[in-house]
């Protein structure tokens, strides 16, 4: 997977590296399978994938914040294990101490290096400068804007002069114009050799992002997580948005994105018929609500029932990672088909998006319970009692056998809303029973 | 806005007189304390009566306190420090906590005193100390508590970047631990403080079977004035200890909760920062800013600095494996001595029990109940007047501005010293003592609703208030769907704490020592204060442990489960 064509060794490479939680049973549940992955200097590498698929869990694993469950994390050749490798993180939601001002926090690495006074000093106002936060250095974090806010947290980051910058999320809790100013002010540093950092290593969801600052894309794709691609980007900087080089390259990553992926272990969920046995591994529900799957549909089939995937977000300001989710669900119910980058509409799609809400119920119920087996399953156990109700426990706990503590939480939730909506059953949270619905 | 020069120096020269002033006073309190403790042990210390030893009872009272609460915070800290950083101490260590919470201060006193007189058996200090310990029982718990779970909820994010830029174990307790908790600390110690000067009548005098403890302080002096009857010493007492609750509150607390302000975890600076309520409490506030940057974060950082460079050359001396095994070690040992402990008490606490008689459980028994009704009874006079008074305060500014001040200053007297005086009144009615035990419970603990209901009041998003305006709701139906479920989350953080707070209370509330006489009711608290009058060990441990089961029993059945309701269905997210 290594793209080898760099010549010199690399910085930080990661071998078999894998992520699981080992279950009472015996049986583990896998977050990311084993990847193999290395930074070389002069890259920045971007990791790009949607939410939840454990982009954030691979940072963490390279920087020896998480341990590995497997596989291992070499530092120039030698095994990372004990001592931490000179690297900072600049984290999404800044992590700054409230109670201490630019300055001090800037110099708070320094001061847990031992470094003196004087010169910690020196060090944090020559860096503050550089970042243009000149005259904060006394100001608290919560009299900052956002912006300058990540500035200090990029300072803070860069001061103790890390081999590798990872950045985990930095511009998405930016707003766009602020982001955009940040990104640039980013590559000044990096591009000028202001720096003495050799690699960045950056997390994103956003596929502009990623497209306008990195060299290398390496692509995630989810349960569990792997890699799914690797781009090399030759675009020269400064990197115009409109030129068609990016935008071909932007179409493409929507592409691998959104392309199915046939693995062994995930056939297609549709495949099951009524009273197969049903698979563990495929019980994944896109975490989405019916509502916004409605309005997708509906600016669809507005225009034509074909869209492209790029433009449809573009159009409607979504990032993929909120986009992507919504599109899934409508696959999965067959509303939607996916083309090579475009998103197709399908005549049960369209009837959906033409009917009014309580024939929209009807059309989403018969599909649920066509394609989501976790829905079947709840109806028939629903049906199975004499008074039609249950506790909710009694799902979870049915999830947790596959998921996560926190994933079952999420599937169930999921699940619920589904359920409410295409009114297969009621749900009464105070006291966590399900009842079927009389029809 | 601008202050003259003139007067800016004036200030300037003023301040150094007080701080002059202060100095010396504080070199005459050392010393004559240092006489008094160091001195033989007075078997029957006469308490004056006289007014004129006020101000140096109270700085006795006063040490006392300082001395008790500096122990409760190192203590607490480290507590909650072991607590949070290790799962299997967690384990122990916090479900111990709720019990040791609810066990109330009288039943400390025996182990505690024979345990400090053994250890100094000719010296004051002895004596001393065990009140000390004492009032340290009342404090430490809450505070332990309350540094616990900030620190379990310290964001991962702030525990990343201390992690991933090599904070030392010392720079993450004084940048991150000890920062993100002080908010939580600085409450709960006002509250321990409070309920030190609560206890104090009972800590500072007390009889343990034959032998009569008496240290000269405030609450000594409020005690043998209430037991002689001697009315002006009484109203002199009280004054004197409402004077140094109301300077300590100006003087400290005001300006650490104004400091405190800036450890507050926000990204945003809020609008409606708490205003301090007093106009020149910017100049005193600063001042503890100023104490702070110019002593005490220096330390700190040097602090810092050489813990590092420490850390850095016994790491370099020895090697990491053969540490671990010596840690590993010693928490064996440690582990092994607390259960062969623990396995002592336990048995002799067991002979102990098995010595009283049926009888004396039954009784036991009928006061709790007897207890548990008084209890409950204040609480819901407390919740009744508490909750639309609060509401009333919480929604209407200008009403706010004049009673919460108010509030705060009557909230801030102890009940204790205060019951003398109700005594005064009430002891010739008929059931006067049952009406006196009840206004006592209610006294002590009413102000944690009335405060907790108007911080809901205040709450209550403008919106909804809006709706139910333009709704034209009536008057029932906007307490009905706005108000009560929109307070109700406060309304029982308020009544656990009065809950636990009023079964405390009935230990001073149900037994008494007035007018050369014992005025008691029968109850669970008048049972263990007479067991530890006269030495009654066996009954004092049976009542205690049933006042602790109560409690912890009440908590876990109907406030947690209250809890969880009030923070699942009528949380008000935005």
């Amino acid at each position: 997977m290594a793209t080898a064509n760099t010549a010199p060794a690399p910085i930080i490479e990661a071998r078999k590296l894998e992520k699981f939680y080992p279950q009472p049973d015996g049986s583990r549940i896998q977050v990311i399978s084993a990847t193999d992955l290395a930074v070389y200097p002069g890259q920045i590498i971007a990791l790009l994938g949607p939410s939840g698929c454990g982009k954030s869990t691979l940072l963490r694993m390279l920087t020896g914040l998480s341990p590995a469950s497997a596989g291992m994390v070499y530092w120039h050749g030698q095994p990372a294990t004990n001592e931490s490798p000179n690297v900072s993180i600049v984290f999404q939601s800044f992590a700054l101490f409230p109670w201490l001002t630019v300055l001090e926090n800037v110099e708070a690495p320094l001061e847990a290096r031992g470094m003196p006074p004087i010169e910690r000093h020196k060090r944090a106002l020559r860096i503050i400068d550089a970042v243009g936060l000149d005259g904060f250095e006394s100001a608290y974090p919560k009299e900052l804007s956002g912006g300058m806010k990540q500035r200090v947290g990029v300072a803070r980051a860069l001061v103790v002069e890390p081999e590798v910058l990872f950045m985990d999320e930095p511009f998405s809790a930016l707003d766009v114009l602020t982001a955009e100013t940040l990104r640039g002010e980013l590559l000044e540093l990096w591009l000028g050799h202001k720096i003495p950092t050799r690699a960045i290593f950056i997390v994103t969801h956003n596929i502009e992002e990623a497209v306008v600052l990195a060299d290398r894309i390496i692509v995630l794709g989810r349960n569990p997580a792997h890699i799914h691609a690797d781009f090399t980007v030759d675009i020269p900087h400064p990197r115009d948005h409109k030129s068609p080089h990016f935008i071909e390259l932007v179409d493409s990553i929507y592409r691998v994105l959104t392309r199915p992926e046939h693995r062994d272990e995930t056939a297609p969920p549709r495949t099951f018929g009524p009273g197969r046995p049903v698979a563990a591994k495929t019980l994944m529900l896109p975490h989405t609500r019916p509502g916004g799957m409605a309005g997708l549909l509906e600016i669809l089939a507005d225009q034509g029932g074909r869209s492209n995937l790029h433009h449809l977000a573009d159009e409607l300001s979504l990032e993929v990672d909120a986009l992507l989710p919504t599109v899934d669900t409508a696959v999965l119910l067959g509303m939607l088909r996916l083309e090579e980058g475009d998103a197709v509409i399908t005549p049960v799609g369209q009837a959906f998006a033409q009917a009014d809400i309580q024939a929209r119920k009807a059309i989403f119920r018969k599909a649920a319970l066509a394609s989501v087996p976790l829905l079947r399953q709840m109806e028939q156990a629903l049906k199975a009692k004499a008074n039609r109700t249950l506790p909710d426990e009694f799902f979870r706990d049915l999830l947790d056998e596959q998921f996560s503590e926190e994933e079952s939480q999420r599937q169930l939730e999921t699940a619920i809303q589904w359920g409410r909506y295409a009114e297969i059953f009621d749900y009464d949270a105070a006291i966590g029973k399900l009842t079927l619905t009389e029809t | 806005m601008n202050r003259p020069l003139g007067s800016r120096w004036s200030w300037a020269f003023l301040i150094d007189i007080a701080v002059f002033l202060v100095v010396f006073a504080a070199i005459f309190g050392v010393y004559a304390i240092g006489r008094a403790w160091l001195g033989p042990v007075q078997p029957q210390a006469q308490i004056s009566q006289n007014p004129r030893v006020l101000p140096l009872y109270a700085l006795y009272s006063l040490v006392r306190l300082s001395v008790a609460y500096a122990l409760s915070l190192g203590f607490a800290l480290a507590y909650g420090y072991i607590a949070a950083s290790s799962r299997r101490a967690e384990i122990v260590m916090v479900p111990l906590l709720d019990i040791l919470q609810s066990i109330p201060v009288l039943s400390f006193l025996p182990g505690v005193m024979l345990a400090m007189v053994a250890i100094f058996p000719y010296r004051q200090l002895g004596v001393e100390l065990g009140s000390i310990l004492l009032i340290f029982t009342g404090q430490v718990w809450n505070i332990a508590f309350s540094f616990y779970s900030s620190l379990k909820t310290i964001p991962s994010e702030l525990n990343e970047a201390a992690k991933i830029y090599r904070f030392s174990r010392w720079q993450r307790f004084a940048e991150l631990d000890l920062p993100f908790s002080t908010i939580g600390l600085v409450w709960n110690s006002m509250m321990s403080v409070a309920g030190g000067w609560f206890f104090l009548m009972a800590c500072e005098m007390f009889v343990l079977g034959k032998r009569d403890f008496r240290l000269p302080g405030l609450g000594s002096f409020l005690q043998t004035a209430a037991s002689n009857g001697d009315t002006r010493a009484i109203l002199w007492g009280v004054a004197a200890m409402i004077a140094v609750i109301v300077l300590l509150d100006q003087l400290l607390w005001r300006p650490v909760i104004v400091w405190a302000d800036k450890f507050k975890f926000e990204q945003v600076e809020s609008s409606s920062a708490a205003q301090p309520f007093l106009l020149n409490l910017i100049g005193r506030a600063s001042i503890a800013i100023r104490v702070y940057r110019l002593v005490f974060r220096p330390f700190f950082q040097w602090l810092t600095l050489s813990f590092t460079l420490g850390a850095r050359r016994a790491a370099e001396t020895f090697s990491a494996p053969k540490q671990h095994y010596v840690r590993r070690a010693v928490g064996y040992l440690l582990a092994a001595g607390i259960l062969v402990g623990l396995g002592f008490a336990v048995f002799h606490a067991a002979r102990e029990l098995s010595d009283l008689h049926h009888a004396d459980y039954i009784e036991l028994l009928e006061s709790a109940a007897l207890t548990f009704l008084r209890v409950n009874t204040a609480l819901i006079l407390g919740a009744l007047w508490t909750v639309p008074v609060g509401v009333a305060i919480g929604s209407s500014p200008r009403f706010a501005r004049i009673a919460q001040p108010l509030a705060q200053m009557a909230a801030s007297i102890p009940a204790t010293a205060l019951f003398p005086v109700i005594l005064l009144f009430l002891i010739r009615l008929r059931g006067g003592l049952e009406i006196a035990a009840m206004l006592l419970m209610l006294l002590g603990t009413q102000w944690y609703i009335l405060f907790n209901v108007i911080a809901g009041a205040m709450a209550l998003p403008t919106d909804l208030k809006e709706a139910a305006h333009i709704f034209r709701f009536s008057s029932w139906d906007r307490w009905r769907h706005l108000i009560l479920p929109g307070i109700f989350p406060y309304l029982v953080t308020g009544m656990v704490t009065a809950s636990g707070g009023a079964w405390n209370a009935s230990i001073v509330a149900e037994y008494f020592h007035f007018q050369g006489r014992i005025v008691s009711t029968a109850g669970l608290g008048s049972s263990i204060s007479s067991a530890s009058d006269s030495g009654r060990f066996d009954v004092l441990l049976a009542s205690t442990l049933i006042m602790a089961s109560i409690v912890v029993l009440i908590n876990r059945l109907l406030w947690r489960r209250l809890y969880r309701l009030a923070s699942s269905r009528f949380k008000l997210e935005t």
